[in-house]
């Protein structure tokens, strides 16, 4: 039994022009200690899936199917008091806006003590020196001094330093990263993503993290879920993602990178822009946008399926997943793209002449990858 | 910034509004229509020995300037001299009024925040439930409501239809019980308004609050509600209401005036409306000037106050 | 977590073909527009959006204009809002038409408003039995000289709906232009403004009042008492729209269409007039309208207290004023009228007010909507 499971959650927002559903029955896994990343554009609906982990979710939006256990336990079943117990304690959340999450007019050292001193009887010295030593591990130098500071006087890295110690301040067995690195400069959001990964590590902590950047998530993801309109769209191991993308949305985002050296006149995007959720498109929801639709895309809603076989997803988070027609053996012209991977051994050359693969379509072709292992996530 | 020179620089900056107060009062009986020294003893005609006596008294042959300065050494002293019009003291005029006025000014004000803030509280948690908009609608009518009206309309019902209060003051200390019994109803007149104010805006100010980020992780953290509200979003609620808190104090005097007239209360303001209507005008100048004073002084206090609840505003 | 070799080379992983299936997809979808719809069902075209091309190539002039359309939708929804409208036209309506309204000079007497609702004379004395309870003849009784009550409250609703307006569009008329000036070159401008507004606001309302009152009295343009109230409640008036809009153009002024226009070489005077001010005077509109109630208060309160208007005068603060001995009488009649129809209008424009502020404020509306929905 994985730590953390979805089973087909629905989350509903009721707003003037209809209602929304931000999260439209999606399910998966996440085991002790790895780290999922949980990837699409804006309005996919990842940060609503991740508040309904810790029940946040307030009207006019509620969630209204489906299931989520943690630890056996379906979390939207329990009592309030039962659901304090768990947040902040066993699952813990780090915001985006760092700044904004922390009040002004407390101390930072303050509200870090004050999650401690809420799930666990100790004394105040105690959660002080706890939140002290905190505040050293995430990398903040003379912690002591900076527990008596207020927000307004720590740097934008700091603050998310400072709120992931928070989030951490009580060993919570799943962090929920909610965009954690989105508003800070390149250099400082290394630093936060490093730091997340050796916490991670060193406590098995598991992290769902969810971002929009696909470079944050290849630095310390084991496993990617990608969103589109409110659904499930691939799951795959980090590797398998990115050198073997499925579905035709991921294949855009990976294309939509910009590259140095790229002789291209123009950025590709993907088309369009995402759906508007209370009247979404027929069938699969990205056809309008996908450059390899057909008609079948748009009367037929494709399942999830393991890209290998063809068969319904089973949720073993070990396989590659995609809800694509092509999977199912619906196409007719299969998917045009292939994944060019630019090996050491090119590294010599000016130009780029790598190995042609071809990939994605009904072909399935074997891959080899010489340099790089296919490992195991952990 | 500490909390020390964020005092000393408020300090600094109310110095410059000090002088304009006193300034701005000091020439009232300049810019009143005619000769200084007719304002002053209410256009009678006096001899011309009074006359000469009066230009003395108030320096009126120095200029302006100088006028100015010798005035403002006075009334540091508090010497205000004597009013042509009454003969008495002005000084001890005021000296005998303003105790009355601070005890019922303060009264209302301990009330309306009393009052004010535990129901812009409830008002807030329980938005959009009938509690609320039961409280919104006391809230305006508490707004709207002329506090002479209510005055009148509490006088004329508890004093002299059931009897329970009296119509005039007690013969007794301001200190004393009768005294206390007595101001129950001015105190509910002068702080009603106030009060709904404190609400409306508390209210609000809470529920701009509840949208915050912070609130949204405070609860992350396992915060009881209870915790959430009355720690977090309180502290940050607060804070306009305190600023608001101190402009009530000049609304509070205002008010003061009217209610004085309708329960006889021995105070500033009816002393400011008799003296008006007697156009007394020593006495009204040494009155605005003590009121403007205290106003100016009391604001300083609720900035120093405002900064020690919000670390942000040190800077 | 996994152990690749990340090698320091970038761009190591490509997607080839992927846009050249998006432009031979655009490039078909040309061909096929007439004839086929199947998989036209959303936006192909990346620049825009059917809901966001009208709002790109809508000219600058009509984005206030439908700015001021939605906030007038948001309002009309609001019914304690249009209830407290309603209440107002109808004090207006009853005021203009309680008597007639006439202008004359030497020879002509043009009748403007020939209606008289009012019963009778608000001035006529002794038209019935002295303090007289309401009554069929006299639905609000009659005072102490005998006079018709409902007549003196028809016909006093005209001051006090005059002064409230009139005062506050003054006060409006200094304060806005003040307050633009100093909050847009800062520097010493500002500070005088802004310590003369300190200065200012030290004294309250009433007592600032109470002081000028004596000191315009005796100009005689000001002819009896309502300029010189009005003037008296002005004056202390207009302090509060400066600072506040002060204030908010502090902020607007560092938005980066402000520095766009300047940057243009748009003259200060028309950034401040076409740009900062009508993005800055929101919440001024919202004070203002809660004001009337304040300045209409205040005026009530100085006829309350026999100052302003001539004694006498149907003006529903001085019914008041003669409303406490009556009340000690035992006589709730007098009383109870004027400071209801106060209280009544008060009311509503706190109401108007409020609805005001809701239907300008879109803020709240739509960064809680994008949080959500994320």
């Amino acid at each position: 039994m994985a730590l953390l499971e979805v089973d087909d959650l629905v989350v509903q927002f009721y707003t003037e022009n209809g209602v929304v559903r931000a999260v439209d029955g999606i399910s998966y896994e996440i085991r002790a200690g790895e780290t999922l990343g949980l990837v699409g554009e804006s309005g996919a609906g990842k940060s609503v899936a991740s508040l309904a982990l810790l029940r946040l979710i307030d009207s006019p939006g509620e969630v209204v199917g489906g299931e989520i256990r943690f630890r056996g336990r379906d979390i939207l079943e329990l009592s309030a008091d039962e659901m304090r117990g768990l947040r902040g304690d066993e699952i813990a959340m780090v915001f985006q806006d760092a700044g904004a999450a922390l009040n002004p007019v407390y101390t930072v050292g303050e509200q870090i003590s004050e999650a401690i001193r809420t799930h666990e009887a100790v004394t105040d010295e105690t959660a002080r020196d706890r939140a002290i030593a905190l505040l050293e591990r995430v990398g903040i130098s003379d912690p002591a001094a900076r527990y008596s500071d207020y927000p307004h006087e720590f740097s934008g890295g700091m603050q998310q330093r400072a709120v992931i110690a928070m989030g951490l301040s009580c060993d919570p067995a799943l962090l929920v990263c909610d965009e954690p690195t989105t508003d800070l400069d390149v250099t400082v959001q290394a630093g936060i993503l490093e730091l997340l990964a050796d916490l991670a590590r060193e406590s098995e902590t598991a992290i769902q993290l969810v971002t929009h950047d696909l470079g944050v998530v290849a630095e310390i993801c084991d496993r990617v879920l990608v969103q589109y309109a409110g659904e499930i769209v691939e799951r795959a191991p980090v590797e398998e993602l990115y050198y073997d993308p499925k579905h035709p949305y991921t294949v855009g985002l990976l294309a939509s990178i910009p590259r140095l050296g790229d002789g291209r006149g123009r950025l590709t995007t993907i088309p369009g822009t995402t759906p508007d959720l209370v009247d979404p498109p027929t069938g699969c929801r990205f056809h309008p946008r996908c450059p390899y639709a057909e008609d079948v895309c748009a009367r037929r809603r494709p399942p999830l399926v393991e890209t290998e076989s063809g068969s319904p997803d089973d949720g073993d988070p070990d396989t590659h997943a995609a809800a694509c027609l092509e999977y199912t053996g619906d196409l007719e012209d299969g998917l045009d793209y292939e994944v060019q991977v630019r090996d050491e051994s090119d590294e010599s050359t000016e130009s780029n002449e790598p190995d042609e693969r071809r990939l994605g379509g009904n072909d399935g072709a074997e891959r080899t990858r010489e340099r790089d292992p296919t490992g195991d996530p952990r | 910034m500490t909390l020390g020179r964020y005092v000393w620089t408020r300090l600094l900056v109310t110095a410059p509004v000090l002088f304009g107060v006193t300034a701005l009062t000091f020439s009232f009986v300049h810019l009143l229509p005619g000769d200084a020294v007719d304002a002053i003893i209410g256009f009678q005609d006096v001899s011309p020995a009074v006359e000469a006596s009066i230009r003395a008294e108030y320096h009126l042959d120095q200029p302006v300037w100088k006028q100015y300065l010798l005035w403002l050494g006075d009334a540091a002293t508090l010497e205000f001299g004597e009013s042509p019009i009454t003969g008495r003291d002005v000084a001890a005029t005021i000296g005998r009024r303003l105790p009355a006025t601070l005890t019922l000014g303060g009264a209302a004000w301990l009330l309306a925040l009393a009052v004010g803030i535990p129901a812009g509280i409830v008002a807030a948690v329980r938005a959009g439930e009938p509690a609320d908009e039961l409280g919104r609608i006391a809230a305006l009518a508490g707004i709207a409501t002329p506090n002479f009206w209510l005055g009148l309309i509490l006088l004329f019902v508890f004093s002299v239809r059931l009897g329970w209060f009296r119509v005039i003051p007690p013969d007794a200390p301001l200190a004393s019980l009768a005294m206390a019994k007595f101001m129950l109803l001015p105190t509910i007149t002068l702080g009603t308004a106030s009060a709904a104010l404190i609400t409306r805006l508390l209210r609000s100010s809470m529920r701009q609050e509840l949208e915050a980020a912070y609130v949204r992780t405070a609860r992350a953290k396992g915060l009881s509600e209870r915790t959430v509200i009355l720690k977090h979003v309180l502290r940050n609620a607060l804070l306009p209401v305190v600023t608001v808190a101190g402009l009530q104090l000049a609304f509070l005097v205002d008010g003061a005036v009217v209610v004085e007239q309708i329960f006889s209360w021995p105070g500033m303001g009816r002393l400011l409306v008799r003296s008006i209507l007697r156009r007394d005008y020593t006495v009204i100048q040494a009155a605005v000037l003590v009121i403007g004073v205290a106003i100016v002084i009391a604001n300083l206090l609720v900035d120093i106050v405002y900064a020690i609840l919000d670390p942000r505003i040190r800077y | 977590m996994s152990d690749r070799h990340p090698t320091t080379q970038r761009g190591r992983i490509r997607i080839v073909g992927f846009d050249d299936a998006v432009a031979d997809q655009q490039a078909g979808d040309r061909e096929n527009d007439d004839d086929d719809d199947t998989i036209a069902t959303g936006p192909i075209d990346s620049s825009t959006t059917p809901g966001e091309t009208t709002t790109e190539t809508e000219s600058e002039p009509d984005r206030p204009r439908r700015r001021l359309e939605d906030a007038w939708r948001r309002f009309r929804r609001n019914r304690t809002a249009m209830a407290g409208l309603g209440v107002i036209v109808v004090m207006a309506v009853l005021a203009v038409f309680a008597r007639p309204i006439e202008v004359s000079t030497a020879e002509v007497t043009i009748t403007l408003q020939p209606f008289s609702l009012a019963p009778y004379d608000p001035s006529a004395m002794f038209v019935g039995p002295a303090n007289a309870p309401p009554s069929r003849a006299h639905p609000f009784g009659t005072d102490w000289a005998g006079r018709d009550q409902l007549s003196r409250v028809l016909v006093g609703g005209r001051y006090t709906l005059g002064i409230g307006l009139v005062a506050v569009a003054l006060a409006l008329c200094v304060g806005v232009p003040l307050g633009a000036i100093a909050g847009y070159f800062g520097g010493w401008i500002d500070e005088a403004i802004m310590r003369l507004v300190d200065v200012l606001y030290a004294f309250p309302f009433l007592v600032l009042a109470i002081a000028i009152v004596p000191i315009l009295e005796p100009i005689p343009v000001l002819g009896g008492g309502f300029w010189t109230v009005v003037l008296a409640l002005a004056v202390t008036g207009w302090i509060g729209y400066a600072r506040l809009l002060r204030g908010e153009v502090l902020s607007v002024r560092e938005r980066e269409y402000v520095t766009a226009a300047r940057a243009l070489g748009v003259p200060d005077r028309t950034v401040i007039r076409r740009h900062v001010v009508p993005n800055a005077v929101a919440p001024v509109v919202v004070q203002a309208t809660l004001n009337v109630g304040t300045v209409v208060l205040t005026a009530a309160a100085l006829g309350f207290l026999g100052l302003g208007l001539e004694p006498g005068s149907a003006e529903w603060g001085a019914m008041l004023s003669q409303g406490r001995s009556s009340l000690v009488q035992g006589r709730w009649h007098i009383t109870v009228f004027p400071g209801l129809a106060i209280f009544l209008f008060v009311l509503a424009i706190n109401l108007v007010g409020d609805g005001i502020n809701d239907a300008l404020d879109p803020h709240r509306d739509v960064s809680d909507e994008r949080r959500r929905l994320r």
